[in-house]
């Protein structure tokens, strides 16, 4: 206070004070966060602002690009010719098995009509290229090249030449965001490959999944071939997924600690085929709606969450 | 007034840092931020130097708003949660803002050991974000990315006030 009793005019005018646009500024992120995180409620804003920023995001990709020509530019023929021989082998080793599948799958659709059962659904799918992963360090997401215009939607199973790597979780008119198996909001439901025994599979970071909820005495082994088990409607039954790499059975706890690793190649990049959305599933009995409101456990099995 | 000089104990004095560059800057800065090296540790955050080197030099000019509305793009740019980087922007903006009288009576290189703990901040604001909405945790090696950033102190000194050291008029009889 000065001595007249009152503040003096300022000389410069500065708008609010810095601490009053601190609080106003933080108070919005925070409202921003919270509807992001909790709502979901800013997932259109977020697709006009992408839109908006995808120019410029393609101009920010010419570098690498280049950069990736430059060193393909540089690449041995040797090196070229030794894949190719490698890929033949390999179409060859793979020839004859894809002659009898046309046979057993047309031998299968007989029987399941025999036997009165739902067709299978062929699997079919877009071929893409993974872009690059994205730059935010605490999510396992990488980006493809296909988007809504290519009619990839959100919730679709991405796969490699050996197993699934993980699912679209966001679509963006040219690109799409898949968030890899490791990323510890993913999570899917699998089957060992062996017995048949039904369990939750979730990211636990990089290279790294874990087997949730499985009882310490629960028969697996490590070396297990995980499939998926298509209970949630959206992957396909009988995709590999990861094998058991460790098993801790510590009695002191309810559920033994699974750790395993993934089959595909995961954090890798080049092609992946994306999966089309699996036809429509019969509808849920009533019963088990009402018990899902109730319990939280079939929540839990689902691998889709909300994009 | 800040930015008129360099630094506060020196003798020269800057022209007017022009808006439409510092806008520039900004932009250009958000470009480098876009290109996609994914995960590599050690890739420094453009934005958040830039950002930093104008709350110090020109707190009038770029504020917490201007933060906000880089964070938000950032954001939306790296697929991460929307607001993240908004919130870690705004506190270092004011935190650079109120340092700023300080900062700029340091030499450059004491300039650079205020920064570190500035771009820490920051790194720290985003990662505690994160686990709050139980994202994964990033590994050690990203928090070189403050480390880098802060390296980018000195030379952005030179490339940001490049403009404001041009002489006024060229005198041809004694060119400086």
């Amino acid at each position: 206070m000065s001595v007249a009793g009152h503040e003096p005019p300022p000389f410069f005018k500065r708008g609010p004070a810095p601490v009053a646009r601190l609080v106003f500024f933080v108070t919005l992120s925070i409202v921003l966060l919270v509807s992001d995180v909790r709502l979901k409620a800013m997932e259109h804003v977020r697709l006009a602002l992408t839109t908006a920023i995808w120019p410029l995001q393609q101009v920010a990709y010419s570098p690498i690009n280049v950069g990736e020509t430059v060193a393909s530019y540089f690449t041995r023929l040797s090196t070229i010719l030794s894949d190719n021989r490698e890929l033949q082998k390999r179409q060859l080793s793979d020839a004859s098995r894809l002659v009898r599948q046309s046979y057993l799958e047309d031998e299968n659709k007989r029987l399941r009509a025999l036997l009165d059962m739902r067709d299978r659904q062929p699997v079919e799918g877009q071929i893409a290229e993974i872009l690059y992963s994205a730059r935010d360090p605490f999510s396992r997401r990488v980006i493809i090249d296909k988007g809504s215009q290519q009619g990839i939607e959100s919730g679709q199973a991405v796969v490699d030449g050996v197993g699934v790597i993980g699912q679209v979780v966001r679509v963006f008119p040219l690109t799409a965001e898949v968030a890899l198996l490791t990323d510890n909001e993913q999570s899917i439901p699998v089957k060992v490959a062996r017995n048949g025994l039904r369990a939750v599979l979730a990211g636990a970071g990089p290279g790294a999944m874990e087997l949730h909820f499985l009882a310490s005495n629960a028969e697996i082994e490590a070396g297990d071939t995980l499939v998926t088990s298509g209970l949630d409607g959206i992957f396909l039954p009988g995709l590999p997924v990861a094998t058991v790499s460790k098993i801790d059975r510590d009695s002191s706890f309810a559920f033994a600690r699974i750790l395993c690793t993934p089959l595909g190649g995961v954090e890798k990049h080049g092609l992946v085929l994306v999966l089309s959305s699996r036809a429509e599933q019969p509808e849920r009995p009533p019963e088990l709606d009402k018990a899902k409101t109730k319990s939280q456990s079939p929540s839990r099995v689902r691998a889709s969450r909300k994009p | 007034m800040a930015g008129s000089q360099p630094t506060h104990s020196s003798r020269r004095i800057l022209r007017p840092a022009n808006p439409a560059f510092i806008v520039l800057t900004l932009f250009l800065a958000f470009c480098m931020n876009l290109i996609p090296f994914g995960q590599v540790p050690g890739i420094p955050d453009w934005v958040a130097i830039t950002l930093a080197f104008w709350s110090v030099h020109q707190p009038l000019r770029i504020g917490m708003g201007a933060a906000f509305i880089v964070g938000v793009a950032i954001d939306v740019a790296s697929g991460g949660l929307l607001g993240q980087h908004a919130l870690a922007y705004v506190l270092l903006s004011y935190g650079a803002s109120s340092l700023s009288r300080r900062i700029l009576w340091f030499p450059l290189a004491q300039q650079t050991l205020h920064v570190l703990p500035m771009m820490l901040a920051t790194q720290l604001v985003l990662w505690l974000v994160a686990a709050m909405a139980g994202r994964d945790n990033p590994s050690i090696w990203w928090l070189l990315t403050s480390f880098t950033s802060t390296l980018l102190w000195s030379p952005a000194h030179f490339v940001l006030l490049a403009p404001q050291y041009q002489p006024e008029s060229k005198d041809v009889h004694r060119p400086i």
